[in-house]
């Protein structure tokens, strides 16, 4: 039902791609990381609750939005989105033609928090998968412990008058951490690139505390109590001299192996993802109910071989997502 | 093991040296004396014999985390550390662990060495089940016995100082053996490294060990800038195993830096060090000679390839022939004792003349003599400028460059700055060859997950056959973080094909490849072997085809004066 063409995945029936890397006539998009939904296309189709965060990235774009659970016709062809529980507004894509059905994933995070609505199992013949995290060796703690030491270490350094930098992606993983931390403790900065996503999550209903940035704080001391919250880009950079011997963290799933920590040179390294551990992974394929899979994008040879292993018809589509080797994750 | 493991996990993400120290200093309050006594064992680089072999550890930790093989080992390669990738796959264990270190050693993991493999299986399975992460995979560290954690011996003795209110120096000298495998550690051993002053038995037992090693940096500015050369000593710097020769009440030992005993496996060294002991009427007072280990060639009269050392080193057992054909040398330096009196912190003139009085020849190495003297170089009339000839001319006498000591240098502990001067290496430029990446490797530690190991190949090109790439070495080191990530994104595009954790690539990437000797080595497929191999740049502005050939690295082989000729047939 879909294939692999040069400007991305093709459903040959509804002529409509998902996630297209190149400029196409209709596209159809999980979420609005730049991996996944590019400027160009002449039609995009996307979840309701995405819309505020898709017009905040791509700006001035024709765009058609469908609630969770709803369906549209594309020539024959029945399209609807559910929760992918990865960022807000992500979505699966369920694809039905002629009595088979298929999902393609996106990118997907099976623990659900109030930022976003919580992944949904799709029962389906063919499951699209992600596989970022796709090792056994990624296993996440639940997240209110990752919270939990998060504050520790946030009220330790405001003891001391440090800023606590914590290094994030800009959407999605900010506001998951805004979200779920203690704000009682100081007051949060966030960088430039941080805060039009918060509007547009708090524009969509996600309350969260508030935030400054920091031009907009007068009182300068307080800083040192404060949490900031900013792209791992920023690290080095001129912004960062505003805050005077900081302690700095890095908040990704990457953080789980101690060589990745080490080679990021940040004092504290925070396994927080947005994406599905490995167990996820497995518990999401096997709720998909799936016979055949297919993965697009991180681990690939490894999940497919696995996958076969279990008596899954699994194989790849070699697709551009996952930029940067998941620089978000 | 919870205590010692967040300790472990401290140091591990601290950088900062005073914080080590310090992380270090509470644990050893802290602790009872037989838990202290291990934790110094293994921060000063103590190893147990490996307790379970690797290949066990990993078929049970496969079989607990319910994955086949070959998934362990594509976890393993994207980790690069095998204890921590044991610690992330079992099944997660939540108790805090109050077992002391001591116990976890002497009751549980030492005895598992010589269980059958049954109970070994039986009790791994038990502990990685009953404990947390962090205790899980310090562990695993311990029955691995590959503890590395970022602390050198002399910031364990500087934690050990703190703790004992002692001068750190003092603390060096009585880690001296501490970590050998052959004596365990404990709470008695424990404390005398912390008493206020030394026991007759612990006397008794420092007889036989050598000073903490001074250790010399490599200069990398203008000499001139030391001032006038004559201030200095100049001795060539030889490429083998730096040693400490002690020679104490009628006892003759020989240590290598590394705190290893050798005195068994140089008998020619040992009967010299005997006779001219006995013949220069020193009796029992007490000598302590700093120096080179050497395999000397002496028709060639050079030094034979590091190798070859090695090679007679790693043999516990000396057969005469490989006696005959790797006769060793023990090139002074320094003296360090004399008369049974500690002359470290005599100026280096005064230790030199000494020496020389007792050694008598300057011919150094190139005398007969198997304990001999490390020659001094002229360093008038030309100063710096004669010197940086000499330099030049180091590696056609097989040596690495020159040493530069200042005459009033004391003798000091590890690479640190001492009263009188520093000591220096003023090393030759690497030789050098323009090489094709060919395979790739992920590395291990920081460099988990990122193709960072590379194998290096130079072009064969024959009359009557296509040119073909030959590999010649191997390097990981050189590149700068981002250089690596720039290689690896390109390895990850170019890959032909994976073998476990090796990709062979299409080649396209040239650098340019240091290394510090070149030798013949029929165990090599290009019949050459280099010594440290390392990136000294990426040539982004070379093609694969302007990347040297096998007959560069033979131009190097011959112009170094190691071999008169090429034996036909080299190659295999």
């Amino acid at each position: 039902m879909l294939r692999l063409r040069p400007q991305g995945l093709y459903c040959e029936a509804g002529d409509f791609y998902v996630d297209p890397w190149r400029s196409v006539d209709r596209a159809v998009i999980t979420h609005a990381h730049a991996d996944h939904a590019r400027p160009g296309h002449q039609r995009y189709l996307a979840a309701a609750p995405g819309e505020g965060v898709l017009r905040a990235r791509l700006g001035e774009i024709h765009l058609q939005t469908l609630r969770y659970g709803e369906s549209v016709d594309i020539q024959g062809v029945r399209v609807s989105l559910h929760p992918a529980g990865h960022v807000l507004g992500s979505a699966q894509v369920r694809i039905e033609h002629r009595g088979e059905v298929w999902v393609v994933s996106g990118d997907y995070r099976v623990e659900s928090d109030r930022t976003c609505a919580a992944f949904e199992p799709v029962r389906c013949h063919t499951f699209v998968t992600e596989s970022t995290f796709g090792l056994p060796v990624y296993r996440w703690a639940p997240q209110s412990r990752v919270f939990d030491s998060i504050n520790a270490w946030w009220h330790d350094n405001a003891q001391v008058g440090r800023a606590s930098v914590l290094y994030c992606y800009s959407f999605g993983k900010a506001q998951r951490i805004l979200a779920g931390i203690d704000a009682s403790i100081g007051p949060i900065v966030c960088h430039g690139a941080v805060e039009p996503l918060n509007r547009a999550y708090r524009a969509a209903g996600v309350d969260l505390p508030q935030t400054r940035l920091v031009s907009e704080v007068d009182d300068r001391t307080s800083l040192g109590r404060a949490l900031v919250l900013a792209p791992p880009s920023v690290a080095g950079s001129p912004w960062m001299r505003r805050f005077p011997d900081p302690g700095d963290a890095l908040a990704s799933g990457w953080m789980a192996l101690r060589g990745a920590r080490r080679r990021r040179g940040v004092d504290r390294g925070f396994v927080l993802s947005d994406h599905a551990d490995w167990p996820g992974l497995q518990q999401a394929i096997a709720a998909s109910g799936a016979q055949r899979v297919v993965v697009t994008h991180g681990q690939v040879p490894v999940m497919v071989r696995w996958l076969q292993s279990q008596g899954l018809q699994a194989e790849s589509f070699q697709t551009e997502f996952g930029g940067e080797e998941g620089a978000e994750a | 093991m919870k205590a010692f493991a967040a300790l472990y996990l401290e140091l591990d993400a601290s950088t900062s040296t005073l914080h080590k120290v310090d992380a270090m200093a509470r644990y050893l309050r802290a602790a009872p004396p037989e838990d202290a006594a291990w934790a110094v064992y293994f921060l000063a680089g103590g190893k147990p014999r490996q307790l379970v072999p690797s290949s066990r550890l990993r078929e049970l930790a496969a079989s607990a985390a319910g994955i086949p093989a070959w998934l362990f080992e594509e976890s393993y390669a994207a980790v690069g550390d095998l204890a921590e990738t044991i610690a992330h796959l079992v099944p997660d264990g939540m108790e805090d662990d109050l077992t002391g270190l001591a116990e976890w050693m002497n009751e549980r993991l030492l005895p598992v060495r010589d269980a059958d493999p049954d109970i070994q299986s039986q009790r791994l399975l038990g502990w990685w089940a009953h404990l947390d992460w962090n205790g899980r995979f310090v562990m695993n560290k311990l029955i691995t016995g590959g503890l590395r954690v970022g602390v050198s011996k002399l910031l364990v003795a500087r934690a050990l100082a703190e703790v004992a209110g002692i001068d750190h120096k003092t603390l060096a000298q009585r880690m001296i053996g501490y970590t050998d495998p052959r004596t365990a550690p404990d709470a008695d051993r424990f404390r005398a490294l912390i008493s206020p002053i030394d026991s007759p038995q612990a006397r008794a037992q420092q007889r036989s060990h050598p000073y903490p090693f001074f250790l010399a940096h490599p200069l990398t500015d203008d000499p001139a800038q030391l001032g006038p050369a004559s201030d200095w000593l100049v001795e060539w710097k030889w490429d083998g195993i730096r040693a400490q020769l002690v020679l104490r009440d009628g006892g003759c030992s020989i240590w290598s830096r590394g705190e290893e005993l050798l005195t068994e496996r140089l008998p020619e060294i040992e009967q010299a060090a005997r006779q001219w002991v006995s013949q220069a009427g020193l009796g029992d007072s007490g000598v302590v000679l700093d120096g080179e280990v050497l395999a000397w060639d002496a028709t060639q009269q050079r030094p034979l390839p590091f190798a070859a050392l090695q090679k007679r080193i790693g043999r516990q057992r000396i057969s005469a022939s490989l006696l005959r054909q790797t006769p060793v040398i023990f090139v002074a330096y320094d003296l360090l004792e004399w008369g049974g009196e500690d002359w470290r912190d005599r100026p280096l003139q005064i230790r030199r003349r000494q020496l020389v009085q007792s050694l008598g020849d300057e011919e150094g190495p190139w005398s007969v003599q198997r304990l001999c003297l490390s020659p001094a170089l002229n360093t008038d009339p030309l100063g710096w400028a004669g010197l940086a000839q000499h330099r030049e001319a180091a590696r056609g006498l097989g040596a690495e460059g020159l040493m530069l000591k200042h005459s009033n240098s004391s003798y000091g502990v590890g690479r640190t700055r001492t009263a009188g001067g520093l000591w220096w290496k003023w090393k030759l430029d690497p030789f050098s060859v323009d090489a094709v990446l060919i395979y790739a490797q992920r590395g291990h530690g920081r460099r988990a997950s990122l193709y960072s190991d590379y194998t290096f190949a130079v072009w064969e090109r024959q009359p009557d056959a296509e040119a073909r790439l030959l590999p010649f070495a191997k390097a990981y080191s050189g590149l700068t973080d981002e250089e690596m990530k720039a290689v690896d994104a390109i390895i990850r595009r170019t890959t032909i094909e994976s073998f476990g954790p090796v990709r062979s690539v299409t080649p396209s990437l040239v650098f340019e490849i240091g290394f510090e000797a070149i030798a013949l080595s029929p165990r090599h497929k290009s019949g050459i072997a280099v010594r440290f191999p390392r990136i000294l740049r990426w040539r982004q502005d070379k093609t694969i085809e302007q990347a040297d050939s096998i007959e560069s690295l033979r131009d190097l082989l011959l112009g170094s004066g190691a071999f008169q000729s090429i034996p036909a047939g080299v190659r295999q």
